[in-house]
């Protein structure tokens, strides 16, 4: 048995897993904590529980996958030590989970835009050869079609609601359609999940997701924006000027009581 | 904070479990009743309290007026006899 021949590859595909550990637990993270800015903010008090909602689902996703990459990882890291105590370019996830909430309709063509990813992305990692992970995305699949439902909902009554609204979260879709491409764009880390069964192929997830959407911007009579020319690498750790701001709000308590309990 | 919407109002009505009744539990705004039945399980079933819901739009429900109360519930008083406590149940008789 050859040590070196054994060794290199598993380390990389041990690698490989914890990085999209990361990457599907960061953005499960930092788009729960988009969402908690809403509370008490929301247009009206269901609205406020329900983006609530939808952020403690996010949030229980995160602390399945982040426990998870903590474990991988090997080195005593637990799901707080992850959430609250890396800094910026440790962080791993999608660009659009970061962008800021802006109006209603900002918040809600996001959230669309990622709940039709999560959708089918969950969908084939509850098939993943990885046990664990396909576990975690049974659970949150059931979750993420509820997002979906909520979302859709939303954007197809302010695309096809007032003149105001259409022109309005038709704008909100022209400024967050250039952060969708990063989804789909797989590199080394997409593509070693996939070789070794553990995530799925990308380009199957985005065409379902550009079905899904499709579907919903023709009921809004939305109009789907050109495909984007420039592409952002959050999952990289490469990250837009708004997640240092997120992060310091987030991380604020953690930091300045290290090891509080409620 | 924006204006309150202009929404009508929704009676939701949650079943707990299965073979029970729906029971009427508050109310939430809504544009329409596909919005209501997303408010209702936002606001209403966040903590496991149910399997089904109904939503009913508000003035949809015909309520007894409370100034006729007398004449619609008084006369009942003085009936007891109504009341199924006046039988003697034989010992053999488990179930009743």
């Amino acid at each position: 048995m050859s040590a070196t021949g054994e060794i290199a590859p598993s380390r990389d595909a041990s690698r490989a897993q914890l990085e999209y550990l990361l990457r599907l637990g960061d953005t499960s993270l930092v788009l729960a904590q988009r969402l908690g800015e809403w509370i008490g903010h929301a247009p009206a008090i269901e609205e406020d529980l329900g983006l609530a909602n939808t952020a403690l689902d996010l949030l229980g996703q995160a602390r399945l996958l982040l426990a998870y990459a903590g474990e991988v990882e090997g080195r005593g890291r637990g799901e707080d030590d992850l959430a609250f105590l890396r800094e910026e370019a440790e962080y791993r996830n999608a660009t659009l989970a970061e962008m800021p909430n802006g109006d209603f309709g900002d918040t809600i063509v996001r959230q669309l835009l990622i709940d039709a990813y999560q959708v089918p992305l969950y969908e084939r990692l509850a098939g993943s050869r990885d046990p664990r992970l396909a576990e975690i995305a049974a659970k949150a699949l059931k979750e993420s079609r509820y997002h979906l439902r909520y979302s859709a909902g939303w954007v197809v009554r302010l695309g096809d609601g007032t003149e105001e609204s259409h022109t309005r979260v038709q704008a909100s879709l022209e400024r967050l359609w250039p952060y969708t491409l990063e989804l789909f764009d797989a590199d080394e880390i997409d593509r070693g999940v996939l070789a070794s069964g553990v995530g799925p192929d990308l380009a199957a997830v985005q065409g379902e997701w550009s079905a899904r959407i499709d579907a919903v911007l023709a009921e809004a009579t939305l109009a789907r924006p050109a495909a984007p020319r420039y592409r952002w690498y959050g999952k990289q750790g490469r990250h837009s000027e708004h997640l240092g701001h997120l992060l310091a709000e987030m991380q604020h308590l953690p930091r300045i009581h290290p090891g509080a309990r409620w | 904070m924006q204006p309150k919407p202009d929404w009508p109002l929704y009676e939701i009505f949650v079943r707990a479990r299965g073979g029970l009744d729906h029971k009427h539990v508050g109310s939430v705004h809504a544009a329409d009743a596909s919005m209501a039945m997303e408010h209702a399980r936002d606001v209403y079933t966040r903590r496991q309290e149910g399997v089904s819901v109904w939503v009913v739009r508000s003035t949809d429900i015909v309520a007894s007026d409370p100034d006729e109360a007398d004449a619609l519930f008084e006369p009942a008083r003085d009936k007891i006899y109504r009341h199924p406590t006046f039988y003697d149940i034989p010992k053999e008789v488990e179930t009743l």
